[in-house]
């Protein structure tokens, strides 16, 4: 099949990109999203042109890292789905097919499609963990946890960090992303002991990074890869209101 | 060279114990004084960073993913298994130990193998306290399920994700140390050399991926835990990232390989659809558990799988392996799908596929309870091939998955360079000539959590009182100007040829020649092969762009470059090996009916790789494996 | 509470959530009082000015005005707040197709609250202010007749018109407000949460049509065809 793509370019953050338009025949159908990436890169590479630069790695929908807006969506059309698991059946023959990068104030375009998410990996040090150092923990069977709260549980510690929910937002809100990770702890009676300071400064860590207000639009649960309910954000909206109010 | 395993004396359950009680202890107040690196952020690196810089030591961490979250340890699907014996079903540290011994055919060291297993027990309680949502019983108990090789169920799991629950776990104690302050973290980079000062580790050279910028970092000893190499085939279950650079950079600057051509294939994985494809998915192995292999019995079947009438249909695995059937151990598995893909019996449009049938299972157990257990991963099987294996079986076919090889290490963990330490699958030790599933996670994060900061500290005990090295030392300078030159010299071929266009090549070769069976005829060809490739490598590349700036294309060359030397090594030692064992198989050692033929005479040992330059061969120096508490034995499963 | 408090996006957000709600039960009361204008017009105007008389005398209901007027300001000023806030935040594509993932009431709830606004300009100046300021009429029982004014308002069809078009403006307003504010106010409980959601969507299609029904009625039975 044939496909006209039109791609952000842009040399870095400070520099201003682009849309550039490029041609691919002989794509197969059965290929992925980003070999037909590859296929793309393989070609200006030859022509002596850089290539597009994008993020990647696992390519099996798990590691968070390819993200990009294919057709105005994340990670394209399909629901569910990352980047890198989208595949060309999913186009017409002769489709057009506009790329662009994640965007969001707190994720500044640093090549093509390639942004810097490191605002997440600071959320997360503000209080997404445990504290529990290695050592000598309690046996893990004296910790009951029922089924469905373990699942519930795993349901918020799904999310795999690729910032499709901020990309799709009106408002660039990380809202999902934040509370995935407050409910996944909350919802544990481990990580349930300091839920209150953990809220507190994740939520406080979200704002400083540029992060928007949450309208509840719910697009992001539409858009996330891994289905996580905009309930977390309900729920971290309760446990910052009760560690504010119960606050000493 | 005299390697030296430093295996502590007396009875195996009490060798680690003893150990812990007299290793060297480094005083608090000093620990801030010793500086230690730690290279890569999966499982082995970000536990291993945490649990040091929890104790107290400054500890400065790389990766070259853009977070620490998302090294290829988050695509471990199954489980990890610990010798808990909740189920009640004859599990104990000992069996495991057995098991583990066993399915690494006998080629790995009973003190290392029984630790594994010892300290499994603590990994759980560790995870859980941590935040893991390991899947659970209705009373709240934890819930196990079985894995090939062994007959209990000893795995822990979170749905289809454990790797990624367990890699959570392990990012966010990091991240705790990050914000403390006692970790630095350095995302986007990538370590080009170690720097080696008067026979020890003191630090790395590394490449900033978003500004080029190569940077000197100095320590009192540094730790590797940049995974396995299985990229090298290019197509793999591994991520596009993962590679090979780390250590065998450390490997030409002095610490030895073990055994690098023991690669696990892995049964369970997507078969290839095309030329352009970059990556193979793989489906848990857990799938065994309800799933049954089969082909047909006619070659170059034409009819849909669900056409096949029962009688029509080759279950080679229960027929061959009745006792451990659809669950036999990976590389038995694989061999088993290649025998019969190789004799004209495979599936799908390329012929390279068996089928992963859960007909069966569907109507003993229901939709919903095949649902509940495996849907993740029937729904990505939708996603990637868009058939429904709910209806019809999946198609799978073996795919390269994990190094069994690696940086050879002491039972310390530390490599042949003192100070340089190998964790996780980045070193030989553990799994032997071919690992069980759901012990890889284990491996990873037993290294990082609850051995190395032991023997780290016994070994940075006696540095305290040395002088302390720094990045103005000459040594560092040097290296420094060997990586630029390197990188530069990459960037000024320009040639007519990709990166990928040689990974490409190089990985077809290796698969043929040095993949899951391998023969003297081969690997030689395979050796010539790879020179060739290599020399081309070096006159045609085309890489765009300068190394100033975000190259992609130039980190793939700089992986690639490392893989056509590491490649070569793999076939000396595939060559050298004259036995078949565990993932090794050589063709010229079977028995009549096609299994392993080990031979515990004459290769009852570690291969341990010297490096002697480019044109010369490498240097083998091996390291006997002893057998003091239990009798070797021919691996049967059937 | 500190000021970091007060000042984050999520206590903006609470902020909106609860002078929303309070505006909503509001709504209840204003619908209610309203009814009595689809009563036969002898009774209605009786019924509907004594109505009007006893709410402005009550000290009760004074008091609840106040909040009615600050809640009326707070979430105008914190909408304009978050807004602004939000466009400084917000990314533009080249070629945006977000939109496939929501609804697009959900996207433009400040649209909407701007068109509700001029709405409430009008309606104060029509009602508020005259009932208050004005000079009216007394009815037989000695209330001012509140309930002519209303029935002359409605007299021209486009009044109508534009009185009802923002009534839907106010339903859509309602549709995604309702619900957004419980979950702001954090309501996770999955069930519940769709508890919420149904009666949510009840009460706004409870509100448009109660709303939308008044003037349309008032016209066609004084003024129009049914007169």
């Amino acid at each position: 099949m044939k496909i006209h793509l039109k791609i952000w370019r842009q040399q870095d953050a400070k520099t201003k990109g682009k849309l550039v338009d490029y041609m691919l025949d002989q794509v197969d159908h059965h290929m992925s999203f980003l070999e037909m990436m590859d296929t793309l890169n393989e070609q200006l590479i030859v022509k002596g042109e850089m290539p597009v630069e994008f993020d990647h790695d696992c390519r099996e929908g798990i590691c968070g890292t390819c993200g990009m807006m294919i057709n105005g969506q994340a990670h394209g059309p399909v629901p569910g789905l990352t980047a890198c698991q989208l595949h060309m059946r999913e186009f017409e023959d002769g489709a057009t097919i506009y790329v662009e990068p994640f965007r969001a104030k707190a994720f500044p375009v640093k090549r093509d499609l390639k942004v810097d998410r490191s605002s997440f990996d600071r959320i997360i040090q503000a209080g997404g963990f445990i504290t529990a150092s290695t050592g000598q923990p309690a046996e893990a069977n004296t910790l009951l946890i029922t089924h469905e709260s373990a699942e519930s549980a795993f349901d918020s510690a799904a999310c795999i960090g690729c910032g499709a929910c901020v990309a799709t937002c009106k408002n660039s809100s990380a809202a999902l992303f934040t509370s995935a990770k407050i409910s996944h702890l909350a919802k544990l009676p481990q990580g349930e002991k300091e839920a209150a300071k953990r809220v507190l400064k994740m939520v406080s860590r979200m704002d400083e990074e540029g992060f928007g207000h949450c309208s509840n639009t719910e697009a992001c649960e539409v858009e996330c890869p891994q289905g996580i309910s905009v309930l977390n954000i309900a729920r971290m909206n309760w446990e910052y209101t009760k560690a504010n109010l119960l606050k000493d | 060279m005299e390697l030296d395993a430093k295996i502590p004396a007396g009875p195996l359950e009490n060798k680690w114990s003893h150990y812990k009680a007299q290793a060297k202890l480094v005083n608090p107040a000093n620990r801030k004084k010793l500086p230690v690196i730690v290279v890569g952020t999966g499982l082995a690196g970000a536990s291993a960073a945490a649990s040091l810089a929890e104790q107290g030591y400054p500890v400065t961490s790389f990766c070259f993913q853009d977070s620490a979250r998302r090294a290829h340890s988050v695509a471990a699907q199954g489980g990890v298994n610990a010798a808990k014996n909740y189920q009640n079903d004859g599990d104990s540290v000992y069996r495991m130990f057995y098991d583990t011994l066993k399915g690494g055919d006998f080629r790995a060291r009973e003190a290392n193998v029984y630790r594994l297993a010892e300290c499994s027990l603590n990994l759980i309680d560790q995870a859980v306290a941590q935040g893991v949502p390991f899947a659970r019983e209705y009373g709240g108990y934890l819930s196990n399920r079985s894995f090939g090789g062994v007959q209990v169920s000893r795995t822990f799991y979170a749905r289809g994700q454990t790797g990624q629950q367990l890699l959570l776990g392990a990012y966010q104690a990091l991240m705790r140390q990050v914000s403390l302050g006692k970790v630095i973290l350095y995302s986007r980079h990538e370590m080009l050399d170690l720097v080696v000062v008067e026979g020890k580790a003191k630090g790395i050279i590394s490449r900033n991926l978003d500004t080029g910028v190569i940077e000197r970092f100095a320590a009192e000893a540094v730790v590797v835990a940049t995974g396995g190499f299985g990229k090298i085939y290019y197509l793999s279950t591994l991520a596009m990232g993962c590679n090979g650079s780390a250590i065998w950079r450390a490997h030409k600057r002095g610490a030895l390989m073990a055994c690098p051509s023991w690669t696990q294939i892995h049964p369970t994985s997507l078969p290839q659809s095309g030329d352009y494809q970059s990556k193979l998915t793989l489906m848990s192995e857990s799938l065994r558990n309800d799933g049954r292999i089969w082909v047909p019995k006619l070659a170059n079947e034409e009819r849909a799988a669900n056409d096949i009438p029962e009688q029509e249909r080759d279950y080679y695995l229960e027929r061959r392996y009745p006792s451990f059937g659809n669950l036999a151990p990976r590389d038995i598995s694989s061999r088993a799908a290649k025998e019969r893909i190789d004799a004209g019996f495979g599936v799908g449009a390329q012929k390279n596929a068996v089928y992963l049938d859960f007909s069966k299972a569907i109507k003993e157990q229901g939709k919903d309870k095949i649902k509940e257990k495996y849907g993740n991963l029937f729904s990505m099987y939708k996603k990637i091939t868009a058939d429904d294996a709910y209806i019809a079986p999946m198609k799978i076919s073996p795919a390269a998955h994990f190094s069994m090889g690696g940086l050879w290490v002491d039972y310390e963990l530390m490599t042949t360079i003192p100070g340089l330490f190998a964790i996780g699958e980045a070193n030989f030790a553990d799994h032997g000539a071919n690992r069980l599933g759901a012990n890889s996670l284990l491996q990873a994060c037993v290294d990082g959590y609850f051995i190395l900061p032991y023997t780290l500290a016994n070994y940075l005990s006696g540095e305290l009182k040395k002088d302390k090295i720094t990045v103005e030392h000459p040594e560092f300078e040097r290296v420094e100007k060997e990586v630029v030159t390197q990188l530069n010299e990459l960037c000024q071929i320009k040639g007519t040829k990709t990166a990928d266009y040689f990974h490409k090549k190089l990985g077809k070769l290796l698969y043929d020649k040095c993949g899951l069976s391998r023969s003297k005829t081969g690997l030689t060809e395979a050796i010539a092969g790879i020179k060739t490739l290599r020399a081309e490598f070096y006159k045609e590349l085309i890489v765009p762009g300068s190394a100033a700036e975000i190259n992609g294309e130039l980190e793939k060359a700089g992986r690639i470059a490392d893989y056509l030397e590491i490649a070569e090594l793999m076939c000396h030692d595939a060559l050298s090996r004259e036995e078949s064992c565990g993932a090794h198989f050589r063709e010229e050692y079977q028995t009549a009916d096609g299994e392993a033929l080990r031979d515990d005479k004459n290769y009852c040992y570690v291969s341990a790789w010297e490096w002697a330059g480019i044109d010369a061969a490498p240097v083998l120096h091996p390291e006997p494996l002893e057998f003091e508490f239990i009798k070797l034995s021919v691996r049967s499963y059937s | 509470m500190t000021a970091a408090f007060l000042q984050s996006t999520l206590s903006r957000k609470n902020l909106m959530a609860l002078t929303g709600l309070f505006l909503c039960f509001f709504l209840v009361i204003h619908l209610l009082g309203n009814l009595q204008l689809l009563l036969p017009a002898d009774r209605a105007g009786e019924s509907f000015n004594y109505y009007s008389n006893l709410l402005s005398g009550n000290i009760f209901i004074k008091a609840i005005s106040y909040i009615l007027y600050l809640s009326l300001i707070a979430h105008a000023a914190d909408a304009l707040y978050i807004t602004i806030r939000n466009r400084k935040t917000a990314a533009k594509y080249a070629y945006d197709n977000r939109k496939q993932a929501s609804k697009w009431y959900s996207r433009n709830m400040g649209i909407l609250g701007t068109l509700l606004l001029i709405f409430l300009v009008i309606h104060f100046k029509d009602f508020w202010y005259v009932y208050k300021f004005g000079v009216l009429p007394f009815d037989k029982n000695g209330n001012k007749d509140l309930y002519t004014v209303v029935v002359y308002a409605f007299k021209s069809w486009w009044y109508v018109f534009v009185y009802v078009l923002s009534m839907f403006a106010l339903g859509f307003h309602l549709l995604h407000g309702f619900k957004s504010a419980v979950r702001t106010l954090g309501l996770y409980h999955p069930g519940y949460a769709r508890l919420v959601q149904v009666f949510g969507t009840v009460y706004s299609y409870v509100i448009t049509i109660g709303f939308a029904i008044i003037p349309v009625y008032v016209h066609l039975t004084q003024f129009g065809l049914w007169n």
